[in-house]
């Protein structure tokens, strides 16, 4: 009746587990009970789960992102904690079982729970603005990759109390993920929340690129986009080639695991490192979906806070499509001890290095954009010098790892470890940190204080060189990644020292949680009704904060890059007095929330094995996407009086302010 | 949406109006391009491991090529009665898009029969995909393009009956344009899978 599910899976002889487990099903009834008790479900359910505007779906996206940055970083603090401890014989308090889990749980949350949800977030929340768009070419596969991706959260989630998680590390190498080597439940959770959230993904890929190329409004040429536009451009592209790999991969894996085929088993023909060739080939562009949309935010927010055209706009389109095209062909670094040979390998470490020449064309951009400008030293711009710094630094240590003889010494070596936190956290958190900042107000009308985003950025800043240096030093020591214990106490002061750098990072998330506090709480003093609370260049600061539901009264007219500014600098120029007009508009749909519920239940069923309730889900989400196939009633009108009064009481407004 | 939007383009703004049914068919070509990378994984998994018998048998020993060529005969038909769907669509005649789409759905039908004769067959003999990685990959690559065809079959079906519902309109079309290209991008597929699992397998 209910597969391999049985009360044994609850690990209630796990103390921090339970305690886990306590939390959250405490902190879970306390929000559910919250919600009823303050009547407000229907409004979540009607404006917000149900929602297609996409600026609601980049809020849902952020919050989400955030609530699992907590869960990733608090594997993150365990795993300090445990290393700090567990030198020259110690156990420390993680048993290896457990620790296998945490760092397995660190790496798929921080990338795919994080960084992805937090990227698309600002994709959603951004793009359409930029390009002067009502929203996205298909609104209700926007909220349906939303919500299987929140639902692939959920399940994670649930791994920890129902079951257990993988134990192979966050990319779930064959053989050992195989059933022979893990015939336990928890690689089955990183399959089905990985190819739930995964195919959420790949349609928000296709409908960001379809968006970006088919709804820009008029004048709004290829090379007058935003940069921010043109990284998620080139980002979406590559979600649209490679998250099709995983899919394959994931898929022959679970066959491999479910119907005892030899994909990538050791005996019957089957050839593992085919696994990690596949792995790779949609590993390595993955890292750069994170990474081009971070370099879109730095170079709005250099350019606005600089009051400069940015440095190059041209050759920074290039190289961002330079290094889209590159992203392909360098999958080989993370395996050049596989064996493939000098020629191989000297291909992929030359391939490896060109990368460097695009993303140094960008750094020099930003530099330059900054050289003569007006720099005002805000938040947002102080995330980005720190990015340029310590980017630059993660780069050159990315440049050795890619010159094969070097890399069969620091292969699996902390030095792994300590270079892609470099370029994650020095690129993709600053970056995402600095998007926040940059584009709340545009999200909720006020700004965020500004005191409390600065002292996040430095415990950030120091807390990171603090925490991984030290890693850095001890790999030419000879220290291996994902290590539960080691026998050299010499190494242990190195690991405090990374423990301590830990805790400064974790002082500057509280920064950011006290500031998202402090600032709401102050929404008043903090509010911006202008619209443009930093002077900025791209269209998105032409409409009002929050943007109305439908973006833009009248669609804008486009005439060169940064066109706002310009629009700005023409100053009295006679305002478009031209009538408004009806407003077309998608409604909102449950049937997003609705599949994507059917497909977690059936994922936690194909987890456990039981096949009735798997056939059922899968009957449920054909039936309501057929529901949804069926309904015609999926769009409207408002009307041109609605769209004038919205206007009007925006206008009186800033009047008043005024 | 057609009646509404139809009456709304009539008289007012050509900016702000990108043609929705455009928009649609462009989309649905970018997620067939991603679809190929799924099969063009599956492609190369297959060149790898093709070799990987593990002491059971090769390509030339299992596949039954006159089998196999007709069902591929009947998918190619397919294709061609699907193109006949869509010149009809395009003359508006809602009865004959039906028929020909119905014929199409006839004719998938066979193929997957086909297919599903095969697969049986081979597990009845003892060589299911869990006897060797070639039998593994084949079975998987051979068995997405089954699956993506089984798909299109119901969404034929689902097609008939929004054409006696809704007839031609402006939801269905692009529909029905959409489905035209699902339909012959897995001829193309096929075509590969036909030329590079079965003809290069039995050389």
């Amino acid at each position: 009746m209910f597969g391999k599910l049985s009360l044994e899976a609850i690990p209630y002889h796990e103390p921090i587990l339970v305690l886990a487990g306590i939390v959250g099903i405490l902190g879970g009834a306390a929000l559910l009970g919250a919600l009823t008790y303050f009547r407000k479900w229907g409004w979540l359910w009607n404006e917000w789960f149900t929602s297609v505007d996409h600026k609601k779906l980049g809020i849902m996206y952020f919050i989400v992102a955030l609530i699992m940055l907590l869960r990733g970083f608090a594997d993150a603090l365990m795993m300090r904690t445990q290393q700090a401890i567990a030198a020259g014989g110690s156990a420390g308090i993680l048993p290896p079982d457990h620790y296998d889990q945490i760092f397995t749980a660190h790496g798929v949350i921080m990338i795919f729970f994080v960084a992805m949800p937090m990227v698309i977030g600002l994709m959603n929340l951004v793009v359409p603005l930029q390009i002067g768009a009502r929203d996205v070419a298909f609104p209700f596969l926007n909220n349906l990759s939303f919500w299987l991706f929140a639902v692939s959260a959920l399940l994670i989630n649930i791994s920890l109390f129902v079951g257990e998680f993988a134990t192979t590390g966050w990319l779930a190498y064959a053989p050992l993920s195989g059933i022979e080597y893990s015939p336990g439940v928890g690689v089955d959770y990183w399959i089905w929340a990985l190819q739930i959230s995964g195919v959420g993904t790949t349609l928000t890929g296709i409908n960001f690129f379809v968006t970006i190329l088919k709804m820009r409004t008029k004048g709004m040429t290829l090379f007058r986009m935003p940069i921010f536009t043109w990284t998620a451009l080139c980002s979406n592209v590559l979600i649209i080639a490679s998250f099709p790999i995983l899919t394959a991969t994931v898929a022959m894996l679970t066959l491999d695991r479910y119907l005892g085929m030899n994909f990538f088993t050791n005996d019957m023909g089957g050839n593992v490192m085919m696994y990690v060739n596949l792995i790779w080939a949609w590993g390595h562009p993955e890292v750069y979906i994170l990474i081009l949309p971070a370099f879109g935010v730095f170079s709005e927010v250099i350019a606005t806070f600089a009051r400069k055209r940015l440095f190059g706009y041209h050759t920074m389109v290039w190289a961002t499509i330079a290094i889209t095209v590159l992203s392909f062909i360098v999958w080989l670094h993370h395996f050049f001890t596989m064996g493939a040979g000098a020629n191989v390998n000297a291909f992929f470490g030359i391939m490896t290095m060109i990368i460097a020449i695009p993303t140094g064309v960008k750094v020099f951009n930003w530099i330059f954009t900054i050289f003569r400008g007006r720099l005002e030293l805000t938040s947002p711009v102080l995330w980005t010098l720190g990015f340029i710094v310590t980017f630059t630094i993660g780069g050159m240590t990315g440049v050795m790892l890619a010159l094969p003889a070097a890399n069969f010494v620091l292969h699996n070596s902390l030095f792994v470890i300590a270079h892609f936190h470099n370029v994650i956290i020095g690129g993709v958190v600053f970056g995402m940190m600095a998007g926040l900042t940059y584009w709340f107000p545009k999200a909720f009308g006020f700004v965020l204080d500004e005191k409390w985003g600065k002292r996040a950025f430095w415990c950030w800043l120091i807390g990171f060189y603090v925490a991984f240096i030290p890693p850095y030093i001890l790999a030419f020591y000879g220290a291996v990644r994902r290590m539960q214990s080691y026998p050299n106490a010499e190494w242990q002061p190195y690991m405090i020292i990374a423990f301590v750098g830990a805790l400064i990072i974790m002082a500057g998330i509280a920064c950011t949680v006290i500031q998202i506090v402090i600032s709401t709480r102050n929404r008043k003093a903090y509010e911006d009704v202008t619209g443009d609370p930093w002077d900025g260049r791209t269209l998105e600061w032409s409409t009002s904060s929050p943007a109305p539901f439908y973006n833009f009264a009248r669609l804008p007219v486009v005439g060169d890059i940064d066109s706002f500014w310009s629009q700005k600098q023409r100053s009295n120029e006679q305002l478009d007095n031209a009538p408004y007009t009806d407003i077309h508009m998608p409604r909102n749909t449950a049937a997003g929330p609705i599949i994507s519920i059917f497909a977690m239940i059936f994922g936690f069923a194909m987890v456990w094995h039981i096949w009735w309730l798997a056939a059922f889900s899968a009957v449920g989400m054909l039936v309501s996407f057929l529901a949804r196939v069926f309904n015609d009633d999926i769009d409207y009108y408002v009307p041109a009086a609605e769209v004038e009064r919205i206007e009007r009481a925006h206008q009186q407004r800033v009047e008043a302010q005024a | 949406m057609a009646t509404e939007t139809l009456h709304h383009d009539a008289h007012a703004d050509d900016h702000e109006h990108h043609d929705a049914g455009a928009t649609k068919v462009f989309g649905f070509w970018v997620y067939l391009m991603s679809d190929l990378v799924i099969f063009g994984s599956l492609f190369a998994t297959y060149a790898v491991l093709m070799r990987g018998t593990a002491g059971g048998p090769t390509g030339a020993d299992i596949f039954e090529l006159p089998l196999i060529l007709f069902g591929t005969f009947a998918l190619l038909v397919s294709s061609f009665t699907f193109g006949m769907g869509v010149l009809a669509m395009n003359a508006n005649r809602v009865g004959q898009v039906k028929m020909w789409l119905a014929i199409t759905f006839v004719l998938g039908l066979m193929f997957l029969g086909m297919e599903i004769y095969e697969f049986q067959h081979l597990i009845h003999e003892g060589y299911g995909p869990d006897r060797s990685a070639f039998l593994s990959a084949f079975f998987t690559l051979v068995g997405t393009h089954g699956l993506h065809v089984m798909f299109g079959m119901i969404w034929i079906l689902v097609m008939l009956v929004q054409l006696s519902t809704k007839g031609l309109n402006d939801m269905t079309r692009p529909r029905i344009l959409c489905l035209s290209l699902f339909w012959h991008f897995l001829d193309i597929v096929w075509i590969c899978v036909f030329s590079f699992v079965y003809l290069m397998g039995v050389l």
